[in-house]
């Protein structure tokens, strides 16, 4: 167990260092000169230019850019924005936001969508199946912000249950509608991943085995049927938490929500290399992190799954 | 050798054996499967029997509708698809079929029990070994997590499992194919059933451990002196352990007879068949005989006996009549107890 | 004849474990392929003949927009026809879905921007089923230290995401034309498939039928194409159909963001961005214009949720 910890971790070297290269390097083509800027369409002094651009790293060779930024990195040092405003600052800021959005939305696609998904594979075939299979297929096929305007023109102009745009983006009750709006895509696939995963369980040998034990229906669904089925779906829903992050700009932008999407956004428009690169490294961070832990879960709940 | 009897709606009977009800007693069952565009007729009218400490082996190839009567006495089959149009089921002298979901699963595990093939794939992967054998005693005896536990590590030690006490936690996959069979068996001895339907409890192991495994089984059988149904394609193994035999066909029996009778005086062209196409050490050198032709499809059984387009002896009646499973007797006349033949023509099969 | 319905048409979903059918043996069933069996079971499949009408329907009005209709959608009339109310009598005019806050006719914009979505998605696809259809065939069918570069480079791609990482690279480019979307989004999206035909050639290269073709000597190349590709085609057949869907999704995102598409295309996304800005007055600037996208998105996902039913024996 500890080596293959340890042979996971080494690996994840070469990939974390990889993709942050590569968007660091993306990041660093982009035309446009956030240093040029800062005179707006004034001429710029040369020399004060030239200092500036010393001062942010700008002049040195790409491969120098990213070896500084690793080594700040280390030190949890993401570098600072051109206004002076260090990177990490705004990282602080941002992630405790998307981070409540993407465990509220993970919490509901997990509950919803393990609901939804056993009842239709248990009756596959059935009407329950049928009516879960379109909706889900519906969801899926609803652009996010096609949903998120339907929500908040639905739930928040129309029946005014919520205001229309989160006013706190830390308050966990208004984080709510757009939490669920982030989540239905996921919640599509948890429910039709769990129904797979259901339905091939029901016609395993072991649930044979289980029914000619005598055992009482409930215990054979609990105890064999979801214990066998849940593997899947929670490695699904592990490596989302990832994505649900990543994929929250568009719900942050249209509920008003001060998170990582906005941040990005703002980064972006601004010709903010180290915004963008900070905040993409960080949920690159996060990728790997929870693909190493539903590894080391995937273990407990197959005892099939040996680690040598 | 008392069961402790928690639930009341089951009492158990094993004292009142008078030995005439039969244990287990199937009549004119037909099982039939509805897929999207066929009908699959595959049990069109099974009657057989077991008495306590009886072995029953029931024989045919895949598709002869064996297995699926298995799982119609355990009432484990998937309906639907599965319909059982008509027929009864007697446990004890009471029709099973009748009978409401809970009451059959009060019978399930605890009165018949069921040992499968594969036992890699019938054991959950995930559970261990010990809570998989431990739960027979939590469902059916309320028995708490620990006593259980100990209860499993009894029935490992008694199917002869080494180590059991360290292995209880173990998981399917960690033990050897003649050991999983032996948990299986632990499993549905658990409670000392009455009867035990054995759906081809060796067909899976290499040769010397299946004759290890059954073995056990019969040894164990009796000890408890219970019934026994093994279901099986292999003649050879039922030789040492069956006391009569039922030979299957496009799910039909095609014969029965008391073990040896069948291996002296085969009654029906399909049974001599099989036994035709056995190697044996007196005819080396010479080309095995081997039935010709497929066995048939459900869908489309073919008329009259289901056997006649493969039989060397058809005639016309074979093609348009089902055989009835008629007696068979001496050629004086004189009985031979139990003792059957679906051929038109087993006289001249047995006798001729 | 190898029997190819054993080789396992696995979607993208974890698959557990292969439960034979116990109950039913059918014995003598004339041999089937898996590919003629799927086609005989889409073309009774409701669900495919709904699917691939809207799919045909959607190529032919990107391909001839100028069938379905006379107006020109980036004619813009703010005097007389500003975010004038559908006319939902008058079919195929101008009038019928109403006006957007340019004058211009949603009608025609709606019909005009399906060429932008239908070639990002056939587009994205196709390279994506190339490059990474490639990329997993190699990694899976070789192994070794070719398998362990080709997975961790496949890892990298996937470590980004997916949308945050193509607004980085759409924002490297002031003029976002049709095929700079396409590249970003398939510079981005080729791992799915690769990771599933990477799963998907690592099980039929163990197929027994593979291990004889081997056996018998056949050639490297001979293997590859003649019996693993057709085998493991299936389930990246059924994903890039569903990812397809998807792409023209992301398509739309992005444009409505601000950096996808951009004028003068005429997409989806760029109009419903600028009518979220009038929606509460005028709803049915953004409806027609997001129905239209969800139906498309919908169309092609019904088609490869059809075509992995009919694939997949397991689920039968």
């Amino acid at each position: 167990m500890g080596r293959y910890v340890a042979r996971r971790l080494l690996q994840m070297i070469p990939v974390f260092i990889g993709t942050t290269f590569l968007i660091f390097v993306m990041v660093r083509t982009l035309p446009g000169d956030p240093i040029r800027a800062l005179w707006g369409d004034k001429a710029p002094d040369p020399t004060q230019l030239a200092a500036l651009r010393h001062e942010y790293g700008l002049d040195d060779s790409l491969w120098q850019q990213y070896l500084d930024y690793m080594k700040g990195l280390f030190q949890a040092d993401f570098g600072k924005t051109v206004g002076g405003r260090p990177v990490s600052e705004i990282l602080t800021d941002a992630f405790p936001v998307t981070i409540r959005l993407a465990i509220i939305a993970l919490l509901f696609e997990m509950i919803l969508g393990l609901v939804l998904g056993v009842f239709a594979g248990m009756k596959r075939g059935k009407i329950v199946d049928r009516g879960v299979l379109i909706l889900t297929l519906l969801v899926i096929s609803i652009p996010v912000f096609v949903l998120a305007y339907i929500f908040q023109t639905v739930f928040g102009t129309e029946l005014g249950w919520i205001t229309p745009t989160v006013q706190d983006s830390m308050n966990v009750q208004e984080l709510m509608l757009p939490g669920i709006v982030l989540g239905s895509l996921s919640l599509a696939y948890v429910a039709r991943l769990t129904r797979t995963t259901v339905a091939e369980n029901l016609r395993a040998d072991y649930m044979r085995t289980a029914l000619a034990k005598g055992l009482p229906k409930r215990r054979i669904v609990v105890n064999h049927l979801l214990r066998n089925s849940l593997i899947p779906v929670v490695t699904f829903l592990g490596t989302d938490l990832g994505a649900l992050m990543g994929g929250a700009i568009v719900t942050e932008g249209i509920f008003n929500v001060q998170g990582v999407g906005g941040a990005l956004y703002q980064g972006l428009v601004r010709r903010e290399g180290s915004t963008v690169v900070g905040i993409v490294t960080c949920l690159v961070f996060v990728y790997l992190a929870m693909s190493l832990i539903i590894d080391l879960l995937y273990a407990v709940l197959d005892p099939r799954i040996r680690y040598a | 050798m008392t069961t402790i009897d928690k639930t009341a709606s089951a009492p158990s009977r094993r004292i009142e054996d008078d030995g005439k009800t039969p244990l287990l007693e199937v009549r004119d069952l037909h099982v039939e499967f509805k897929t999207r565009d066929s009908l699959v007729k595959a049990v069109n009218g099974v009657n057989y029997s077991v008495r306590a400490g009886e072995t029953l082996a029931v024989l045919g190839e895949s598709g002869s509708g064996k297995s699926v009567t298995a799982q119609a006495i355990m009432g484990i089959l998937d309906m639907p698809p599965g319909r059982i149009p008509q027929g009864e089921i007697r446990f004890r002298g009471e029709d099973m079929l009748t009978m409401s979901n809970e009451e059959r699963r009060q019978i399930r595990g605890r009165k018949i029990a069921m040992i499968f093939q594969d036992a890699l794939s019938s054991l959950n992967p995930v559970l261990s070994v010990g809570y998989q054998l431990g739960e027979m005693f939590r469902v059916h005896q309320g028995m708490s997590r620990k006593a259980a536990k100990a209860k499993s590590i009894e029935l490992m030690d008694r199917v002869r499992i080494p180590a059991a006490k360290d292995r209880v936690n173990d998981y399917p996959h960690q033990f050897s194919g003649g050991m999983r069979q032996r948990i299986m068996i632990a499993m549905a001895m658990a409670l000392e059933p009455d009867l035990i339907i054995a759906d081809e409890p060796t067909t899976a192991l290499d040769v010397t451990v299946q004759a290890q495994v059954m073995d056990l089984l019969a040894e164990l059988q009796d000890e408890y002196n219970m019934g026994l149904i093994l279901i099986t394609h292999d003649l050879g193994v039922v030789a040492d352990v069956a006391d009569k035999i039922a030979l299957m066909y496009a799910g039909r029996i095609v014969e029965t007879a008391p073990v040896h009778e069948l291996y002296k005086r085969p009654a029906h062209p399909y049974t001599r068949g099989l036994l035709d196409s056995i190697p044996r050490l007196d005819q080396k050198g010479q080309e095995l005989y081997a039935i010709k032709g497929l066995p048939p499809n459900l869908t489309r059984i073919p008329p009259g006996c289901a056997f006649n387009p493969r039989c060397p002896k058809a005639q016309d009646i074979c093609r348009s009549e089902v055989p009835i499973l008629h007696p068979v007797t001496e050629q004086d006349g004189t009985d031979l107890p139990g003792r059957g033949s679906a051929c038109h023509f087993w006289k001249e099969t047995i006798h001729g | 004849m190898p029997d190819i319905t054993k080789s396992s048409a696995k979607p993208a979903d974890d698959v557990v474990t292969a439960t034979p059918d116990t109950a039913i043996a059918v014995a003598a069933e004339p041999a089937r392929s898996l590919w003629g069996d799927a086609w005989r079971d889409l073309r009774r499949n409701p669900y495919f003949i709904i699917s691939s009408f809207l799919v045909v329907l959607l190529v032919f009005i990107a391909l001839f927009p100028g069938w379905f209709t006379s107006a020109d959608p980036r004619d813009a009339d703010l005097i007389n026809h500003f975010l004038k109310k559908p006319e939902l009598g008058s079919f195929f005019t101008a009038d019928w879905f109403g006006y957007d806050n340019q004058g211009r006719s949603i009608y025609a914009r709606v019909i005009y921007g399906t060429r932008a979505s239908i070639q990002v998605g056939v587009g994205v696809t196709v390279i994506v089923t190339i490059v990474g259809g490639l990329m997993g065939m190699l990694a899976g069918y070789f192994g070794g230290w070719l398998d362990a570069l080709l997975s961790r480079i496949t890892d990298v791609f996937f470590g980004i995401p997916f949308l945050l990482g193509a607004l980085v690279v759409l924002n490297a480019f002031t003029d976002r034309s049709v095929s700079v979307v396409i590249g970003a989004l398939a510079f981005l999206g080729w791992t799915q498939i690769a990771r599933v035909m990477r799963g998907s050639v690592i099980t039929t290269k163990q197929a027994d039928y593979v291990v004889a073709a081997k056996a018998l000597g056949a050639g490297t190349g001979r293997i590859l194409i003649k019996h693993i590709l057709p085998n493991a085609m299936a389930p990246v057949i059924v994903v890039a159909t569903i990812a397809l869907g998807g792409y023209i999704s992301a398509e739309a995102t992005l444009s409505y963001l601000g950096m996808g598409l951009a004028e003068p295309t005429v997409s989806w996304g760029i109009d419903i961005s600028s009518a979220s800005k009038v929606v509460r007055n005028n709803p049915h600037a953004l409806f027609f214009p997001a129905g239209m996208l969800t139906l498309t998105v919908f169309a092609f996902i019904m088609l490869g949720d059809a075509v992995r039913d009919a694939l997949d024996p397991k689920l039968r």
